[in-house]
């Protein structure tokens, strides 16, 4: 690891104004969260920065009411404290679940809002710096397609990049539409979920579309009472602190049999959480049935491209559409 | 032989070690800190063959706290010995990925690490081969099978009588190569002295080190002392040195300062052994009922270009059925990989697998009850070797295990079995493991205060062993175990074998009963009057092994598990597993029902999760932590025990122990697979049995 | 993020903090390289060797350690993050002398072999048994809006992020049951 200064930042503005000032040194400045991502990565040598800004200490830890019921995230805040919060758990159980279907306990205890959006891909080239990687050293190509990518994409990559966003929590976000706010040296915006990350394209060393030294300063809950009943799926390759081979998140508003809205998202599968809004507009207004549910999923799942090894992805995350679907109508 | 009267075997004693492992005092490895110390940090080749042209050792030494880095050119001599995987930095030629091209010495961790990170080195390319296919053209015929099995074996005429069996199974089954990853990474604090060179080392046997780090170096013996109280578990990793423990000791020779030395997680992988991967074709030929009348298994694997290692896959099937016709052999490739070497049960592992799974399948070709067919071709001498067995309990295992189980009453047929969103079923398979015991010697004292010291250069790397031998001592001085203070771990003890082939007890305890007997005789001669200066006996037991008796000694069980399949996602659950063994006598129930259901475990790991992924483009294992390569967590054990067969056999040693440290993972991995076919209907002869296995099936 | 944290090989002098660390409620004064991991700090500083070293990659669990009283993986925490924190190590969990319950419970049901994960399962054991009492859900609580209790199923999985390679499994949740119950 490359020697780096260490700040502690006391607010957002501080953050951007510190993180610019490291930049402006030339040394390379980043936001430290929770540090599970970022320090594991620089161990790995794939990322070497100079300046550590420490943004955990922000004022902005916690869950706010929104007017018309919806919730403000804090980016700070932790994600065991996020999956715990009592308002979390009954409007949006799916986002709970997918939290603590991520990581470890002590991981969640670690890890922030914040960072676990912007954690970078488990892609096992891109986390090796003695291989050419296009995410991690540009133009350098691509051996996962031809190489190991049983557990990479299956819908919407390139040529240059075939990985997956490796988030769980970031599935129901999408799913939700969540707003993620920003505070950046041009000042604060908002970007909708699941717009902050992006497809690999020509240009995989860009997850998403923040620009350098964005700050993420919280994430807005829309309100949606039907998520009060909702669910995420997790499918590994062991019962617990595996990252996804395939997930779904998903809510479902059924009134006589029939499906009057719903939200579904795909994590494992994309470069981005992948919401499938094709399988939402299918079945917005038909039966709640499995057949309609297969018929949705198979919509959506058209568009998918597997490569050799990871053409299994596509049954399963049909398999574990329908599933999800069929346990949230049993449920009800 | 007879064996001794013992009150304290086969009690429940508590780990004597157990206080210090809880409260965080047990020292290990890399915990030791002499005064002066420096950090050494390995850098690893990233060409999978070829030779290092240059190492711009040069400008890292600008780096802020380096002390020093060492390569080829600079390295200190170590003598020519033949094993070439200890030979560190003494040619250019890179023969794996992730050999080890240089070291970096440096004041912290943090600036050894950045150093290693930075260094650059130019290496010559050639192209690699690393993938092992049966039918590579440079497979060959080994001289001999570890540790000294014949490569092949025949007896009768099996092709013949697989053409005439009105049953055959023919089928071709693979295992990925797997490492053992001990949760403690090897390492080394090495420190030279006046007295010569002393090694805190991460090792299955401290005076196996001594006796391999010395000739290197060119030092007798007794100029070396090898310490290492606490292990964190090895697996047959730890079992032989590895390029760490010359790295540290050429390291702080080059210094001038103690070093210290650890592999990362992340080098694990190649530098610290493996167990190969195995293409194995079995063929059985039996009759309608079941009776075998052939077997034949073939097995092929790979080794390194730097050393042959070569895993005695199908010596299990020498003596597991009857059958008049059978063959077995190996063969083996040398790639550009990393050594592979033991890990835990090397060969019945991989083979019982392939065996096991093809029993199954015979059981479903004949319509017979899985235990029945394996009850149904018990031998009644050693099937190749002629010999009587000294004792063999299957038959008990099977049928006891059975009752305990629930397996009455199963019915056959596959994939019918629902529960909620799983497909359930079970299966069996057989577990057998050699009884080993090798030439030890041991010291017990008898100290003027009162109480006794035993000392044997034995190690306890978290199988009991400093436990068990406290009750086995306790037992032949006729004294309670409190009264025994037992010193295990350290080269300066008297020579004792490696904590391997499952031989610790039955090696050590041997050693340490003659010592008690002797020190108990020479307290008698005196009337039990210690003198001042205490009363101490020695013994070696190499001339007692020698005048063993020949027999077929073996260590038996039998492995039970249901397992769930998930309809819609082919997730493989174990729900149950269930093991029976018999192994002579047990010392202590509690550390051996540990130990048995800890290689049950690593078993069950091995059936669902276990494989090192060869990256054939760049010549390395791809998945090289924790979290790509998985093993089991505790969310994936959930019911899982043992117990075991009383078994009186007097052949064995003064204990009536037979081994326990490897037993559990033999045949696990096959029950599991078979419990899979049970449940689905699918057979799954690849493993690991992971859900793209069955997902794009029938499931 | 996006490539931006990368700035080339460079041969920087290390930067180092002075900070106070408070362990098991000791103070102590230490001159920390920023680079450095609480893992780290604790072992090779302080000669605090109850956390173990097993992957340095957050993978295993073996470094778990409590900040605050909540479990983290002290391989990915840096020191100069915890300054103002109170940390607590296996050495810690008990008074002088005397066996916190939970260690004396792992001794009783022999819930480790080789021992070296040991520590980091103890000081997950105890946070867990915290956090089951706080009600926290986990990946298997059947309905993550209501309570939770500490069954099996429960303790398996908030235990999953400490590997054990023996296979000590059946035993760790033994002894959290005895004294999580
Ligand atoms: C062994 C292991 C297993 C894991 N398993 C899973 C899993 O199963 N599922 C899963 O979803 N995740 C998993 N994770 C990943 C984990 O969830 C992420 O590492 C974590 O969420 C990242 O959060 P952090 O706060 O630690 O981020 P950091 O590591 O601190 O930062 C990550 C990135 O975000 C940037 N950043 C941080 N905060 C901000 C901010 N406020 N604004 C802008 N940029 C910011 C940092 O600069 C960095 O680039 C696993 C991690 C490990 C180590
Ligand atoms: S898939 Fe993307 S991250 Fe992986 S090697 Fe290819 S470019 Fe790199
Ligand atoms: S050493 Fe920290 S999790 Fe493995
Ligand atoms: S006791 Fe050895 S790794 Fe857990």
């Amino acid at each position: 690891m490359r020697p780096f200064a260490y700040e502690r930042a006391a607010d957002a503005r501080s953050a951007v104004a510190a993180r610019a000032a490291g930049a402006a040194d030339g040394a390379g400045a980043v936001y430290l969260g929770g540090g599970t991502n970022l320090v594991d990565l620089m161990r790995l040598g794939v990322v070497s920065p100079g300046v550590l800004v420490d943004v955990t200490r922000l004022p902005s830890d916690g869950v706010e009411e929104t007017a018309g019921g919806g919730l403000l995230i804090g980016a700070a805040m932790r994600n065991s404290d996020l999956a715990a919060h009592p308002l979390v758990r009954r409007r949006y159980p799916m986002l709970t679940q997918a939290v603590v279907a991520g990581a470890s306990g002590q991981i969640r205890n670690m890890a922030t809002v914040g960072g676990n959006l912007l954690q970078r891909t488990r892609c096992s080239y891109f986390q090796d710096v003695t291989k050419p990687c296009n995410k991690r050293a540009p133009g350098s190509g691509c051996p996962a397609r031809n190489g190991d990518h049983r557990n990479l994409a299956v819908i919407g990559q390139s040529e240059a990049c075939v990985a997956t966003h490796p988030s769980d929590m970031a599935v129901p976000l999408a799913a939700l539409g969540a707003v993620v706010h920003i505070e950046g040296p041009g000042g604060a915006r908002q970007v909708p979920m699941p717009g902050l990350h992006r497809l690999p394209g020509d240009t995989p060393e860009r997850d998403t579309v923040l620009e350098p030294g964005d700050l993420i300063t919280a994430v807005e809950l829309p309100p949606l009472p039907f998520a009060a009943r909702s669910r995420y799926r997790k499918v590994r390759d062991r019962a617990s602190f595996a990252f996804a081979v395939v997930s779904v998140a998903a809510a479902l508003d059924v009134e006589d049999g029939m499906v009057k809205d719903c939200r579904i998202a795909l994590g494992g599968v994309a470069h981005i959480p992948w919401r499938a809004e094709r399988a939402e507009s299918a079945l917005r207004g038909s039966p709640a049935t499995e057949a309609a549910f297969a018929q949705a999923a198979a919509e959506e799942l058209a568009q998918a491209t597997p490569l050799p090894h990871n053409a299994f992805k596509v049954p399963l995350a049909r398999n574990v559409v329908v599933r999800t679907l069929l346990d949230l109508v049993e449920a009800s | 032989m007879t064996t001794v009267a013992a009150p304290y075997a086969g009690t429940a004693l508590d780990r004597v070690d157990g206080p210090e492992k809880v409260t965080g005092r047990a020292r290990y490895a890399y915990e030791h800190a002499p005064d002066d110390l420096a950090y050494a940090v390995v850098v690893q080749s990233t060409i999978a063959r070829g030779e290092v042209r240059a190492v711009d050792a040069d400008s890292v030494l600008q780096l802020p706290g380096i002390i020093a880095t060492i390569w080829h050119e600079n390295a200190p001599r170590v003598a020519p010995i033949e094993d070439a995987e200890l030979t560190v930095l003494q040619s250019p030629r890179v023969a794996y990925r992730g050999q080890v091209v240089a070291v970096v010495v440096a004041e912290t961790i943090e600036s050894a690490t950045e150093a290693a990170r930075l260094l650059r080195v130019d290496y010559q390319v050639e192209p690699h081969d690393v993938e092992l296919r049966a039918d590579h053209p440079g497979m060959y015929r080994p001289d001999h099978v570890n540790p000294d099995y014949a490569t092949d074996s025949e007896l009768g005429d099996p092709e013949a009588a697989l053409g005439y069996a009105p049953v055959v199974v023919d089928a071709t089954y693979s295992t990925p190569a797997q490492h053992h990853n001990p949760i403690e990474p090897h390492a080394t604090v090495a420190l030279w002295d006046a007295d010569g060179l002393t090694l805190y080392d991460s090792t299955q046997s401290a005076s196996a080190v001594r006796a391999t780090i010395a000739p290197l170096f060119g030092l007798p013996q007794e100029r070396v002392r090898v310490v290492s109280p606490y292990v964190g578990g090895g697996f047959g990793s730890k079992g032989a040195p590895h390029a760490q423990v010359v790295l540290a000791a050429l390291a702080a020779k080059q210094v001038g300062r103690p070093v210290k030395l650890a592999a990362t997680r992340r080098q694990m992988f190649a530098v610290t052994g493996y167990r190969t991967p195995t293409v194995q074709r079995v063929r059985l030929g039996a009759d309608e009922d079941g009776r075998l009348s052939a077997i034949v298994h073939e097995a092929f694997e790979q080794t390194a270009t730097v050393k042959e290692f070569a895993e005695q896959t199908t010596v299990v099937t020498r003596m597991m059925y009857a059958a008049p016709h059978r063959r077995t052999s190996h063969r083996l490739v040398r790639l550009d990989v990393p050594v592979p070497t033991w890990m835990r049960a090397p060969g019945e592992t991989p083979g019982m697998f392939a065996l096991e799974s093809a029993m199954d399948e015979l059981a479903v070709a004949c319509g017979i009850d899985p235990v029945e067919l394996r009850v149904r071709n018990e031998p009644t001498v050693d099937p190749e070797r002629g010999l009587p067995f000294s004792s063999r309990n299957l038959v008990a295992c099977l049928r006891e295990g059975a009752a305990r189980f629930g397996w009455a009453g199963r019915d056959p047929e596959p994939g019918v079995r629902r529960r909620g969103r799983m497909l359930i079923g079970t299966g069996v398979a057989s577990s057998t493991y050699p009884v080993y015991r090798l030439p030890s010697e041991a010291t017990a004292r008898a100290e003027p205060g009162g109480g006794f010291t035993v000392r044997i250069a034995a190690a306890d790397i978290g199988t009991g062993a400093r436990t068990v031998l406290t009750q086995i001592a306790a037992d032949a001085l006729g004294v309670p175990p409190a009264q025994v203070r037992m010193e295990v771990g350290d080269s300066a003890l008297p020579r004792a074998s490696v904590a391997g082939g499952s031989s610790g007890t039955a090696s050590w305890g041997t050693a340490v009963v003659r010592a008690c007997e002797a020190l108990t005789d020479a307290l008698h001669r005196r009337a039990g009057d210690v003198p001042p200066g205490g009363l101490e006996a020695s013994v070696d037991t190499a001339e007692e092994l020698r005048a063993q008796r020949p027999f077929s000694r073996h260590a038996y069980g039998a492995q039970f598990a249901e397992v769930g399949v998930d309809v819609d996602t082919g997730e493989v659950r174990v729900l149950r597993l269930l093991g029976a063994f018999a192994a002579g006598r047990i010392i202590n129930p509690k550390t051996a029902r540990s130990q048995f259901i800890g290689g049950m475990t690593m078993g069950l790991s091995m059936a669902l999760f276990e494989e090192s992924v060869m990256d054939v483009e760049f010549g390395d294992y791809l998945n090289r932590d924790l979290a790509q390569y998985h093993v089991a967590a505790c969310a994936d054990v959930r019911d899982v025990d043992a117990f075991w067969i009383e078994e009186e056999d007097p052949d064995l040693n003064p204990m009536g122990s037979k081994g326990i440290g490897e037993i559990g993972i033999v045949g696990t991995a096959a029950a599991v697979a078979n419990a899979v076919h049970h449940a689905t209907g699918l057979r799954v002869r690849d493993l690991p049995i992971r859900l793209d296995r069955l997902i794009g099936r029938a499931v | 993020m996006n490539g931006e944290g990368n700035s080339g090989p460079v041969f920087a002098d290390p930067i180092t903090a002075d900070i106070m660390l408070s362990v098991n409620g000791d103070e102590h004064s230490v001159a920390v390289d920023t680079r450095e991991t609480l893992l780290d700090t604790l072992r090779e500083h302080l000669d605090l060797i109850g956390a173990k070293k097993g992957c340095d990659h957050g993978q295993c669990g073996a470094c778990t350690v409590l900040v605050d009283g909540r479990r983290v993986k002290s391989c990915l925490t840096l020191t100069v993050t915890v300054d103002d924190r109170e940390i607590t190590t296996v050495e810690g969990l008990a008074a002088d002398g005397a066996l916190h319950p939970m260690q004396a419970a792992f001794v009783e049901r022999d819930a480790f072999q080789c021992g070296y994960c040991t520590p980091g399962q103890l000081c997950s054991a105890v946070a867990v048994v915290r956090e089951v009492a706080d009600g926290w859900p986990s990946a298997v609580t059947p309905d993550v809006s209501g309570p939770v209790s500490l069954d099996d199923d429960e303790i398996r999985e908030r235990m999953s992020g400490n590997l054990c390679r023996c296979g000590a499994y059946v035993n760790i949740v033994a002894a959290i049951r005895q004294v999580g119950a």
